[in-house]
């Protein structure tokens, strides 16, 4: 499943990433990587974007580039 | 001998709050990514320190990091300082193992000590200096704890030999077959692809550099991270958080914010503003004796104390109070870390519009001054989407346009009604906010689809932990950094634009003076619009500062010779009936307050960040077209309904 597919409080593990090597960059930088944590805490009021816990940090990503990140429930 | 020291780290771990407490410098901090912008250079007695861009990797995205970057791998330094964010340590040691492999000459700073308490973290620093290789000090800059031991470290430093990580034999191989000056750069080229065959001997093994690469350097830091961290508490989502981002309390609350700061800085300046007056008017007539007694011609004298002296200390008197409140209190908002939480909320709107949700940032510092929302957009990584930054953000009223707004406002649109009059006053005012917002919303969504065509790129932004503001700090930084660096322009420009009232006052070409003439001139254009030619008029010579508008309309009504000081508020209703004002007028005069050209000093910002004459005139055309278009409707309404 995407990571945008979690709902609020879902615990799981990144499975892949699939981007462009630009974003890939980005959200490696991130901590988005493979067989990391990531759980969805907030989402804005549009419901378009989300943050997310990730190695206890709070980044905020759009639904629309998290579905390139493969997860699996803890 | 002097020892250079090059501070490095993550956005929002406090290098610049360390570097003002080393080099006692007043380099702005702000709570969100891309506060510094460029290299500051200060001086800790014998160190000479570098404040870098804040970067997450040394694979750089933007042009600051890439700065920092550069820095890093040019070697030019005595010491790399990596400061990191203890209370998020797995993160930023990405950062720590990449810049080990460039070099050995690093320390390693762990701020916010003060907050792994709070947090129930606890750090074996010791441990961690082992497996690194290098020192490593534990430090709270804003609590000014374990600076001296810092400075002790930095100035008993000796390099060893310090962790290298170990990337999987095919990387490893392709590192000493491209034979680079130091790893990282062999690594830097992998990633690239620039070698044909390392590239195509790793994609004929299936192994992707970057995906292998950075895997390798999380895991090691996950693997250090689970020796020397130990966490008693689980992290939680902040209250304030929920409430600050709830589908139905999070924007009506950020609104009130922007408008209680927006209403305390109007009204709270009332005062001082008052005093500056007074203060100005006093010493007029000692300059003008002054003037006189130096046997300066009349004319001289006429032009410099009724045209420049009254144009400057007005634009003074009505600039300087706002903005000394106004801006402490905005930076307040942003120490506390509010606005990547507003970029939050509305990025789904901008990102509707094809655009970033950094605009949201832009955006709020536009309320305090159109130039400086223009400065920061550079924040934002992709040049289109900086570009409608850009050009929607005169759209913002700012501090200057306020009071205008503020003052024709509770001229006509106020019933004799003390009670509400504060409560109407600011509901009219917020809904010229949100109007002027629709339109930035519109405006961005249309260039995205005609001129600055383009879908939204990739969008990231870090929510950091709240944090205590220090408010001395704050205050006296905002004044210094923005209220007097905004203000000193201000000054810059009004000083010509004195001569330029004075002068079209007080020539006459055929017994009526050049500022009658073009305001009769005008007043055609004018009266379409709703407005007349006086008010045009004082919308062009209010080029240089928008806080000029009204006073300059007023010697139009009048026909002095030069600005006056209007202190009573129906005096001036009572003028404006006379010279055929109506709600009509107030409104499409309101209109375009928030939408005609950009003052002169934001034309020149949005010419030196754009570098394009191109962007310059659109971003002057644009407002002018809204406003003009805003104002025609507003004229067939009226002439429909009433």
């Amino acid at each position: 499943m995407h990571l945008s597919d979690l709902k609020i409080n879902d615990k799981a593990i990144i499975k892949s990433v699939n981007a462009c090597d630009k974003e890939l960059r980005r959200l490696y930088d991130l901590g988005f990587v493979v067989d990391s944590l990531v759980t969805p805490i907030l989402a804005s009021p549009s419901k378009l974007i989300k943050a997310y816990l990730i190695k206890d940090s709070v980044i905020a990503l759009r639904n629309s580039d998290a579905v390139k990140i493969e997860v699996e429930y803890v | 001998m002097s020892k250079k020291i090059a501070l490095i780290g993550n956005p929002n771990v406090g290098k610049s709050t360390l570097f003002n407490e080393l080099t006692n410098m007043h380099q702005h901090t702000g709570n969100w990514s891309g506060k510094t912008v460029g290299v500051a250079v200060g001086k800790h007695k014998n160190l000479t320190i570098y404040d870098l861009p804040g970067t997450y990797s040394l694979i750089p995205h933007s042009k600051e990091e890439e700065i920092t970057s550069d820095f890093i791998i040019s070697g030019n330094y005595d010491i790399a300082l990596i400061i990191c964010d203890a209370t998020m340590l797995e993160r930023n040691l990405n950062l720590v193992i990449q810049t080990l492999e460039v070099t050995n000459k690093a320390i390693l700073c762990l701020n916010m000590a003060d907050e792994l308490k709070e947090k129930g973290i606890t750090i074996e620093t010791n441990k961690l200096s082992d497996i690194l290789g290098i020192p490593v000090v534990l430090i709270s800059a804003k609590k000014k704890n374990g600076i001296n031991e810092l400075i002790n470290t930095i100035n008993n430093f000796k390099s060893k030999h310090t962790l290298k990580i170990e990337y999987i034999k095919e990387i490893e191989d392709s590192i000493k077959s491209i034979g680079a000056k130091s790893r990282f750069e062999a690594v830097r080229k992998i990633i690239s692809n620039n070698n044909y065959l390392v590239n195509n001997y790793l994609l004929d093994l299936n192994i992707k550099p970057l995906d292998s690469i950075m895997k390798s350097i999380y895991d090691k830091c996950c693997e250090i991270t689970n020796i020397v961290v130990k966490k008693k508490k689980i992290q939680r989502v902040s209250k304030l958080d929920k409430i600050l981002t709830n589908k139905i309390t999070g924007i009506p609350i950020m609104l009130l914010m922007v408008i209680t700061i927006l209403y305390i800085s109007i009204v709270g300046a009332n005062y001082p503003s008052s005093m500056l007056f007074n203060f100005f008017t006093w010493l007029k007539p000692i300059i003008n004796n002054f003037l006189i007694n130096i046997h300066l011609p009349n004319v001289i004298t006429d032009l410099l104390v009724n045209g420049v002296y009254q144009v400057l200390t007005w634009v003074v008197a009505v600039m300087l109070p706002p903005m000394a409140i106004f801006f402490p209190l905005f930076t307040l908002l942003e120490d506390f870390g509010i606005l990547p939480r507003i970029a939050f909320n509305l990025d789904g709107y901008f990102e509707k519009s094809n655009a970033c949700g950094k605009q949201a940032l832009t955006m709020c510092m536009g309320f305090g001054c159109n130039a400086v929302g223009v400065t920061n957009a550079r924040i934002i990584d992709s040049k289109r989407e900086r570009l409608i930054a850009i050009l929607t953000n005169s759209f913002i009223p700012c501090n200057g346009r306020f009071p205008s707004l503020i003052s024709i406002i509770s001229m006509f649109f106020i019933i004799e009604s003390k009670l509400f009059n504060s409560l109407l006053s600011v509901t009219i005012l917020t809904s010229l906010i949100l109007l002027s917002i629709f339109i930035t919303l519109i405006i961005s969504k249309i260039l995205s689809k005609t001129i600055l065509k383009g879908i939204p790129s990739f969008f990231t932004i870090e929510l950091p932990p709240y944090r205590k503001p220090s408010i001395i700090k704050v205050i006296i930084r905002s004044i210094f950094d923005r209220t007097l660096f905004v203000l000193g322009r201000a000054v810059v420009v009004a000083i010509p634009a004195g001569v330029v009232i004075w002068l079209s006052a007080n020539i006459s070409i055929g017994g009526s003076a050049i500022i009658n003439i073009l305001s009769n001139f005008l007043n055609p254009v004018g009266v379409i619009l709703g407005l007349d030619g006086i008010i045009l008029l004082s919308f062009i010579l209010g080029f240089p500062a928008n806080e000029i508008v009204i006073p300059i309309m007023m010697m139009g009504y009048l026909s002095n010779s030069h600005l006056v000081d209007i202190s009573s508020i129906n005096t001036m209703k009572s003028i404006l009936l006379s010279n055929g004002w109506t709600i009509k007028t107030a409104l499409c005069t309101l209109v375009f307050i928030l939408f005609h050209f950009p003052c002169s000093t934001t034309l020149l910002t949005i010419k030196k960040e754009t570098n394009s004459i191109k962007w310059t005139i659109l971003s002057f055309i644009l407002p002018l077209l809204i406003g003009i278009i805003l104002c025609l409707m507003i004229n067939m309404f009226f002439s429909l309904v009433v």
